[in-house]
């Protein structure tokens, strides 16, 4: 009788520990979650986290420490933090970003924030990167930009004296490579997160919003003006963005075939992935090629400056026009909505300040 | 004897995902349905987007670039009317293959049923907060009584001009924000299939015959109604009573 009991416990103890890790003595880093906005929580699918990289308190920290270290580059003269600086909500200023030996680009930087929102996981303003671990693999070596190679980034990384005591904490082994440093730092740009702004605020019932900043959100959401919703967010979509790939009508024809590019379908051609309207106040300038330096332009042009090409998104209306033609008050309140979507907090948040 | 016990409700316990039957002894099945598309004749998959090949009843030459909508409530009715409701909603996008099959949640006996689902949501569902669907940018703006889309299908079409012009057919509840405070009109609507016999985990196929929102009752004629259409109330009527007759019932697989 005692026998059964006895028995079955065992039996039970058994199958528990039979997946379980077999060294007692095994380090586990600590688990870090996100701090997911009450916004986000109650309005959007929770964020992608591959179960290959959770996140850990050593991983992101890690991961930052990497991101702020000019070791990734060639010369060891360019950080990630270069061309995606905190004070530009993790963009740059200029049109074109230089990489280490002057090189321009041909793209603007993008960007880093709600990244582990893009549900699709397609990254670049083309989507042709998938996933954030596999993002972080292009930079380094990309020519125009860190312009190294990832042994000697390795071998740079395995003879620092801190680097190996870093990446035991953050991944339990001194034996440095590729794939753990983009985990590392990918852990560390699924933290950047981003919805303290004004109207965040507003969403929360904590503060008001202008009367112009109200009517510009209305014609953010009105079909017969700005209509931005059906690819920007709104107030039920937090992310502002749906990171989805569109031609919003920038070009007649094309000099960089976007989405085109990755797919080879000629359907794609002019199209790039909608970017997230939060923090524009920082992010000048605008669009996949920085062509507009100020939202007036921006404005200007979804209002009067529309090309039209086969590939143009249908959302754009009365393109031969060149737009709805928003008039001058729905303009400047248009803009007024916008910057509510501002993030100070983000912009100095000391977690993600190089310190 | 203790031991047949343990026995006993392990094999239980193994066995408790099997199919399951009800008290009568009837078999309980789960249900799929799959969702096809065409124009009149002619099958319709993403493959056949971004390109001018269909004609309307107006016989206006147009493109489909995107194509999704929304079902909710499929009901079962048997013949002594009673009701039996599988629970969620499907939001149908045609780039997204997997969102062409839709199994809901819940089982029923095997037997002969009246079939029917709800095109968009009605009032109460549309009144809810679906994060999945918000993630999907599936909103209606606040402005035009908040909610969700019933359907979004855009493409171009050639205009009295001869140029190619995007249109933007959105379907959501109707509203007249003219006045002072909105005036709402019900366009969503009850799809019903007819009767079938659901035998072992059957799927149901549903059709949607694209050509039809633009031909029964209404002619549509695109170059009049192509953009700027949520806040248009008669717009919105025009496409409930053209939606009527898009959806059918192809052979059940079982
Ligand atoms: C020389 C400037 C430069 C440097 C250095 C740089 N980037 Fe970028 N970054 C860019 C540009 C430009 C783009 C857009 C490229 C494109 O779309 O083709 C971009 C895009 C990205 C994106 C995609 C964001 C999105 O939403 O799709 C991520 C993530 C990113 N960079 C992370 C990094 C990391 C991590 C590093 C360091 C390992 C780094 N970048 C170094 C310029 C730079
Ligand atoms: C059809 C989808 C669509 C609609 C509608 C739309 N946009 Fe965009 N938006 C895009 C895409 C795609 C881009 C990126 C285009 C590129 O760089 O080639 C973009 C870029 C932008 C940018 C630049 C952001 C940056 O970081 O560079 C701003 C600002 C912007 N849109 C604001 C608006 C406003 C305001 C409206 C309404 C008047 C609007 N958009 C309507 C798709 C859309």
């Amino acid at each position: 009788m005692k026998k059964w009991l006895i028995n079955s416990v065992l039996f039970t103890v058994f199958i528990c520990c039979a997946c379980s890790n077999e060294s007692v003595t095994s380090y586990e880093p600590t688990a870090a979650n996100l701090e997911i906005p009450k916004l986000f929580s109650d309005n959007i699918i929770p964020p992608v986290i591959p179960n290959t990289n959770p996140q850990t308190i050593e991983g992101v920290a890690l991961g930052k420490t990497l991101f702020f270290d000019p070791i990734l580059s060639g010369d060891n003269s360019q950080a990630c933090a270069d061309c995606h600086a905190p004070q530009n909500a993790f963009t740059d200023t200029s049109r074109f970003s230089d990489g280490i030996d002057g090189t321009l680009g041909t793209r603007n930087s993008m960007p880093l924030f709600n990244l582990a929102w893009n549900y699709d996981e397609q990254f670049f303003w083309d989507g042709k990167s998938f996933s954030l671990e596999h993002q972080a693999f292009s930079p380094v070596t990309d020519p125009t930009e860190m312009k190294s190679s990832w042994t000697d980034v390795v071998q740079k990384l395995q003879q620092h004296p801190e680097y190996p005591t870093l990446f035991e904490q953050a991944f339990g082994t001194q034996r440095i490579d590729s794939t753990l440093v983009t985990k590392a730092i990918a852990q560390f740009e699924r933290t950047l997160i981003s919805a303290n702004s004004k109207f965040d605020k507003f969403l929360l019932g904590e503060v008001n919003l202008t009367p112009e900043e109200q009517n510009g959100f209305d014609v953010f959401m009105d079909e017969a003006r700005g209509d931005c919703f059906h690819c920007h967010g709104s107030d039920k979509n937090p992310l502002w963005t749906d990171n989805a790939f569109h031609n919003n009508g920038l070009d007649a024809t094309f000099t960089d075939l976007g989405l085109g590019t990755v797919t080879g379908d000629p359907a794609d051609n002019g199209k790039f992935r909608s970017p997230s309207l939060r923090n524009l106040e920082f992010t000048a300038p605008y669009m996949h090629d920085g062509r507009f330096n100020t939202l007036e332009e921006v404005i200007e042009h979804y209002s009067e400056g529309l090309q039209n090409s086969p590939t143009i998104d249908p959302l754009m209306k009365k393109v031969a026009l060149g737009g709805v033609g928003l008039s001058e008050k729905d303009k400047s309140d248009l803009k007024a909505f916008l910057l509510t979507l501002s993030d100070y907090d983000f912009i100095s948040n000391p977690d993600f300040l190089n310190q | 004897m203790k031991k047949i016990v343990l026995i006993l409700t392990t094999a239980l316990l193994l066995t408790n995902c099997e199919s399951s039957s009800d008290t009568d002894g009837t078999v309980q099945t789960s249900i799929t349905f799959n969702f096809t598309h065409s124009w009149d004749d002619t099958a319709v998959s993403v493959d056949d987007f971004n390109t001018i090949k269909f004609i309307n009843a107006n016989t206006d030459e147009l493109s489909i670039e995107r194509l999704r909508y929304l079902i909710s409530k499929v009901t079962f009715t048997t013949s002594n009317n009673e009701t039996l409701r599988l629970g969620g909603y499907n939001l149908v996008d045609l780039t997204n293959s997997e969102s062409l099959a839709f199994t809901p949640t819940g089982v029923l006996s095997e037997g002969t049923y009246n079939i029917s689902f709800t095109f968009g949501f009605d009032n109460d569902d549309n009144a809810n907060n679906y994060q999945d669907l918000n993630s999907a940018s599936w909103n209606v703006p606040a402005q035009l009584g908040g909610g969700y889309h019933y359907m979004q299908l855009e493409g171009k079409f050639i205009d009295n001009t001869a140029s190619e012009t995007g249109y933007a057919y959105h379907a959501i509840r109707a509203v007249d924000n003219s006045g002072s405070s909105p005036v709402f009109q019900d366009t969503f609507f009850e799809v019903d299939l007819g009767k079938v016999t659901i035998t072992n985990n059957a799927t149901i196929n549903v059709d949607m015959n694209i050509a039809e929102w633009f031909k029964t009752p209404n002619t549509w004629d695109l170059n009049v109604l192509n953009n700027m259409l949520m806040p248009n109330f008669d717009a919105q009527v025009l496409m409930f009573e053209n939606g009527q007759n898009v959806f059918s019932l192809k052979p059940v697989d079982q």
